[in-house]
């Protein structure tokens, strides 16, 4: 198990705690809980179960890869700091359109009785990934 | 929309290209199919949180919560998938490293 690659999935583990910390500041509490509950936890705990297995590499090759990346994109921080300032002075005012629909509040009645067929979708899905994993390892006879 | 809103659009937008470089930059730069993984991770939250932020602009939260909550389920089969993939990459070829995964023959 490397310890870079796990620190890598807490790094996206608290990426998102804040996500979901910002999801609830925007009025969205039951996406918020979801997000910390699945994404935060369930899929950290996949991403350190496959670092796990894994083994590392050594610290020759790990510096030499060090190097190929600050070569190889030496140019994208200048672009970030160019695209951030950029954003910064262009604060226009914008006029959003809301969209013509009626408000609704409640989540469990838009998902339970107006996105039903998300649900369907939602369970082909984890179906489809069950019987993906089920093949993916499946011993040979 | 009040100029409030507008400028909360802004700085979420500034927040949100740089989380999305943040993670176009974990794909680009890293051999590693785990950080590949974790930098598609990265970019499915940028779509989430653009769409809760579409969601609270338009007083339409709820909606975009049910959106978010299906985009949440199929990003764990993603990536439930992927870890099984890497897991069956690594059993085979000893490695993650994608350098070493060119030998692919169609």
């Amino acid at each position: 198990m490397t310890t870079r690659l796990i620190r890598s999935v807490v790094g996206l583990a608290l990426t998102s705690a804040m996500l979901s910390i910002l999801m609830f500041r925007l009025n969205s509490p039951i996406a918020a809980v979801f997000e910390l509950s699945v994404c935060s936890g369930l899929i950290s705990v996949i991403f350190v179960t496959t670092a796990s297995f894994t083994s590392r590499i050594t610290e020759e090759r790990l510096e030499e890869r060090k190097k190929e990346r600050f070569v190889k994109f030496w140019l994208l921080p200048i672009i970030i700091v160019a695209v951030l300032v950029l954003m910064y002075f262009y604060t226009k005012p914008i006029n959003f359109v809301s969209p013509a629909m009626p408000q609704e509040t409640d989540v469990r009645h838009i998902l339970w009785n107006k996105r039903h067929l998300d649900l369907l979708g939602q369970i082909a899905a984890l179906l489809a990934a069950a019987v993906g994993v089920i093949v993916l390892f499946k011993e040979k006879k | 929309m009040s100029p409030d809103l507008s400028q909360i659009f802004w700085y979420f937008s500034i927040f949100i290209i740089a989380v999305g470089i943040c993670g176009l930059y974990c794909i680009l730069a890293t051999f590693n199919l785990i950080r590949a993984i974790i930098g598609v991770e990265i970019l499915i939250k940028v779509a989430t949180l653009l769409i809760i932020l579409g969601g609270y602009l338009t007083n339409q939260s709820a909606l975009a919560q049910s959106l978010v909550i299906t985009l949440i389920v199929v990003e764990v089969a993603i990536m439930v998938v992927a870890g099984g993939l890497i897991l069956c990459v690594f059993k085979n070829y000893k490695t993650i490293d994608t350098r070493k995964l060119m030998n692919l023959k169609g």
